[in-house]
């Protein structure tokens, strides 16, 4: 496997939201808006990268029988240190994601990679899966988010695109309009694939 | 017995890194993360409170269980912020900031955190409705929103999030009417 797959997997073939269905619960949770999915991706992506890179790292070190919770300290360790620095310096992104940020901690996704990946591969390939998996889900976040805060608000990124006029359909940014949107990605997304693997 | 110390040695050192570490970002970001806590109070202060040139969360009083942030301008109390808050809203917890001139009337509400649903009850969070509570004081005005014979307006789709708002700065106009004499308001010059 090169390093240019170890990358792209992510984003694309094992995208972890629309491909896996990892993560649900930030992906469900905090995209309101494009900009919470931007947040709540790159600070996952952070961790990811950490994570991967040390857990591949210690991979010799750790006995197998112990791996779990090492990994669990290692991805914690990185959590609060996003957690922290997130509360210093950004702090109004990380009151609006509040809870969930502590809770990457139990993102299925990245101790999923640390299992399925890092702890088996060197250091460089497991920090570009890292990299992917995290952009993968950046991107899958901020489509998600986008496309919420599009009808549920009327903008995207804060920008106004259907104009003053618009009725919002408040549903979308509701807990429901996150299943709704959800389901219709990954229905569009499986219509996708499937064409493409016909052809 | 060598699998179980080398477990055992692994974890613990595993955890040993994490635990210095941790400390290590806990002190650096320690001192910006309570700048950033004090900045967001004074940002909500200064919304609600008439232009002041002290610093209202140094010049504060602690009475009957609130925090009252004096602000003054040129040594004399213009107006005094408190947090209030209810559980009487839709979903959860509402705190808001409220401003007042130290006879009592409001200067400005700011919400602070709420759970109350976008797009109807989270509506109160906008300048429109606060501004509402602007001049309005204990004994001139009716506590209540409209639906229930008061002076203040609900929200189309929405009346319970304003009455628990309505009904907070009231009880927190009570807390300060009770607590202005030991305040100290008068002392302000010093």
């Amino acid at each position: 496997m090169g390093a240019v797959e170890n990358f792209t997997r992510g984003l694309f073939k094992e995208n972890p939201v629309f491909r896996l269905l990892l993560g649900m619960c930030p992906t469900l949770a905090v995209t309101t808006e494009a900009v919470n999915g931007l947040g709540m991706g790159l600070a996952t992506t952070f961790v990811l990268i950490c994570s991967n890179a040390v857990v591949s790292l210690l991979r010799n070190v750790i006995p197998a029988k112990v791996r779990i919770p090492c990994f669990i300290v290692i991805i914690a360790t990185f959590v609060t240190i996003v957690d922290l620095v997130m509360n210093a310096y950004l702090h109004d992104m990380h009151k609006t994601l509040g809870v969930f940020i502590p809770l990457i901690v139990v993102n299925c996704v990245i101790l999923g990679r640390a299992e399925a990946f890092a702890s088996r591969n060197n250091p460089l390939g497991s920090l570009l899966d890292g990299l992917g998996m995290g952009l993968g889900f950046t991107g899958s976040l901020m489509l998600l988010g986008s496309v919420r805060e599009l009808f549920g608000n009327g903008t995207i990124f804060g920008a106004s695109i259907f104009g003053g006029g618009y009725n919002p359909v408040i549903v979308m940014i509701l807990p429901p309009g996150a299943f709704i949107t959800l389901g219709i990605l990954l229905a569009i997304i499986n219509r996708l694939a499937s064409a493409k693997r016909a052809s | 017995m060598k699998d179980i110390s080398r477990m055992v040695l692994v974890l613990a050192t595993v955890c040993l890194a994490a635990a210095l570490g941790l400390s290590k970002i806990y002190d650096m970001t320690k001192a910006p993360i309570a700048e950033a806590m004090r900045q967001e109070k004074l940002s909500a202060i200064k919304a609600v409170l008439p232009a002041y040139d002290n610093q209202p969360d140094v010049d504060a009083v602690d009475s009957g269980g609130a925090t009252y942030y004096i602000g003054m301008n040129e040594g004399t109390v213009n107006g005094v912020a408190f947090e209030v808050s209810s559980m009487q809203g839709y979903a959860g917890l509402i705190t808001a900031m409220v401003g007042v001139t130290p006879a009592g009337d409001v200067t400005g509400v700011r919400v602070l955190s709420h759970a109350e649903t976008p797009g109807l009850g989270a509506k109160f969070t906008g300048e429109e409705y606060l501004s509402m509570f602007k001049g309005k004081n204990l004994s001139a005005a009716k506590w209540a929103v409209k639906k229930d014979g008061g002076d203040f307006d609900q929200i189309t789709g929405a009346t319970i999030s304003p009455r628990a708002l309505v009904g907070a700065v009231k009880a927190g106009l009570e807390g300060f009417s009770r607590a202005a004499s030991s305040l100290g308001i008068v002392k302000g010059g010093e």
